[in-house]
């Protein structure tokens, strides 16, 4: 018994522990982004990230976004069109897409594409004691690999948000137009009328979130990562899938608080 | 305590420093000076703490108790953005190089440099190529890191840490991986430095060969504690059968019973 309570008690110090570790390597990193904003320097570093990560995910992203839109339109044809408002399923595919598939799934991508990556690359230069040479030749690691990195996932997430909502929205139009024969126009129609820029907004700001977070959590798995191949390979397992969940979490909070603003500012809006 | 017989300000001091990782105590206070000009060698078992003791000298690790000074300045309790000014004035060649993959061999050597001078393309270029001659490896500028062999990547690795002008190089196990003429290669590379450029070294080592070429001064570390310090002759004519197992070799007698005993069993 006492047993059970010692690994409680070591288990929950350990968790505090880290996350006290998680939360120091996130200020030390906002104290060097805040300069580094200005140095040219350190938009030379993000530069070359910029499409190494582009190139690694949008691809994949324009794939999954155009498979998740043609599924939402078939799958929401059939009830649309009993009710007669079958002119209405762009509503339906644009709004799920830009408020909460677009970044959700971008985000899942960026974390699996580039996170487990980035973990990988920072896990075996700790390994290697190149963060170490790092600080012996008197340069911060955390300027020197995190910030670029950081800045790469937070500006690039919305991005990807943007291609996996336009992939997605002419994958419907697709279905409902080529495949039910929907007309186009008013297709387009409804869409422009019922999405709006605050929808956009909230896609956005779930993106940038979840870029952020993505990229610290790959970046602090790296630097921690404990010795040996397998140490990297659990790094980073533990990457995407803490990096997995904390997009799902983060996505019911944003989600929740920015319903409940607009409901507060602008009352409750009907979409059909 | 063990300290070198120094009449001037000790480059760097270390001062009843402890160190322990969990439950395993590494350093058990240790004092140490090192002299201009001098180069210890630190012996001692795989895993006894001798890296250890390196990375509190460059502050890569705080030790739990004591202070390690730089000239007669404390840095142990100095933070990383006020230790910069100080760590460049170190070169560290570490066990396995080190050498950033996704740079070039010029570029990793100019990285320092860059870093810490105002020097324009063209005079980085120069001080690289002179960098990379010294330690025979001009011409290797735009090769990949992954590209060069064991012995090829210690010296690159050796130019980076030069590459600023350090006044101690700090060698963590600097031949070890190495086949005996590339280990041999090493060790008069370390011993060039010394000459040409009069600096400070620290080498970690278990390679007994090296130890007695490079040594101007050994110390063996033992169970958290240094139980050596003396010249290269004297290491080799010491009684204590703990150094002479090392220096000689051979495993002690309490791990042959053990082993015999096992073997009977």
């Amino acid at each position: 018994m006492i047993n059970v309570f010692s690994a409680i008690g070591a288990r929950t110090t350990s968790s505090i522990s880290a996350f006290g570790q998680g939360a120091m390597f996130c200020w030390q990193m906002l104290r060097w982004l805040i300069p580094g904003l200005v140095q040219r320097r350190t938009w030379a570093r993000t530069m070359p990230l910029f499409f190494e990560i582009g190139n690694r995910t949008l691809p994949v992203i324009i794939i999954t976004g155009t498979f998740v839109g043609l599924v939402l339109a078939i799958q929401s044809f059939d009830q649309l069109s009993a009710a007669g408002f079958e002119n209405h399923m762009g509503i339906l595919v644009t709004v799920t897409l830009v408020q909460e598939l677009g970044p959700v799934l971008a985000g899942v991508m960026l974390a699996g594409r580039v996170g487990g990556a980035l973990t990988a690359e920072l896990g075996t230069m700790r390994v290697t004691e190149q963060i170490s040479a790092l600080s012996v030749m008197g340069t911060d690691p955390i300027r020197q690999l995190v910030v670029p990195r950081f800045l790469a996932c937070l500006l690039f997430a919305p991005l990807l948000t943007f291609f996996c909502d336009v992939a997605g929205s002419l994958a419907g139009w697709f279905v409902a137009v080529m495949m039910k024969g929907i007309p186009s126009g008013p297709y387009w129609y409804h869409i422009q009328s019922a999405i709006e820029g605050w929808d956009v907004m909230v896609g956005f700001t779930k993106s940038i979130v979840f870029g952020g977070a993505i990229a610290m959590i790959a970046c602090y798995k790296g630097f921690h990562c404990r010795t040996g191949a397998e140490g990297v390979g659990k790094a980073c397992t533990e990457s995407f899938v803490i990096s997995f969940i904390t997009i799902l979490i983060t996505d019911f909070f944003i989600g929740t608080f920015l319903s409940g603003l607009y409901r507060g500012l602008f009352g409750f809006k009907s979409l059909i | 305590m063990i300290q070198s017989s120094s009449n001037h300000e000790p480059l760097i001091k270390l001062v009843d420093v402890h160190k322990r990782f969990d439950d395993l105590v590494v350093l058990d206070g240790i004092d140490l000076e090192l002299k201009t000009g001098e180069t210890t060698v630190v012996i001692g078992e795989s895993g006894a703490g001798k890296s250890v003791i390196l990375k509190h000298i460059v502050r890569l690790l705080k030790p739990d108790r004591g202070e390690v000074y730089y000239r007669s300045r404390r840095i142990d309790n100095l933070s990383d953005r006020a230790l910069v000014s100080i760590r460049h004035r170190f070169g560290f060649l570490f066990q396995l190089s080190a050498l950033f993959d996704s740079m070039t061999v010029a570029d990793n050597v100019a990285f320092p440099i860059v870093e810490h001078s105002q020097k324009n393309k063209s005079e980085v270029a120069d001080a690289v190529a002179e960098k990379l001659a010294m330690v025979g490896m001009d011409g290797f500028q735009h090769r990949w890191p992954a590209d060069l062999s064991g012995g090829q990547k210690k010296r690159v690795a050796l130019a980076r840490a030069i590459a600023v002008d350090p006044e101690l190089i700090l060698y963590d196990e600097p031949t070890t991986g190495l086949d005996p003429p590339r280990a041999d290669e090493i060790n008069e590379l370390i011993l060039k430095l010394k000459h040409e450029l009069g600096v400070t070294s620290v080498v970690v080592t278990h390679d007994m060969a090296s130890a007695q070429k490079i040594a101007d001064r050994i110390v063996m570390l033992y169970k958290g504690k240094f139980i050596f310090d003396g010249t290269a002759e004297a290491v080799m004519n010491t009684d204590d059968p703990r150094v002479r197992c090392f220096v000689e070799g051979r495993c002690s007698d309490e791990v042959l019973e053990t082993l015999h005993g096992k073997q009977k069993a």
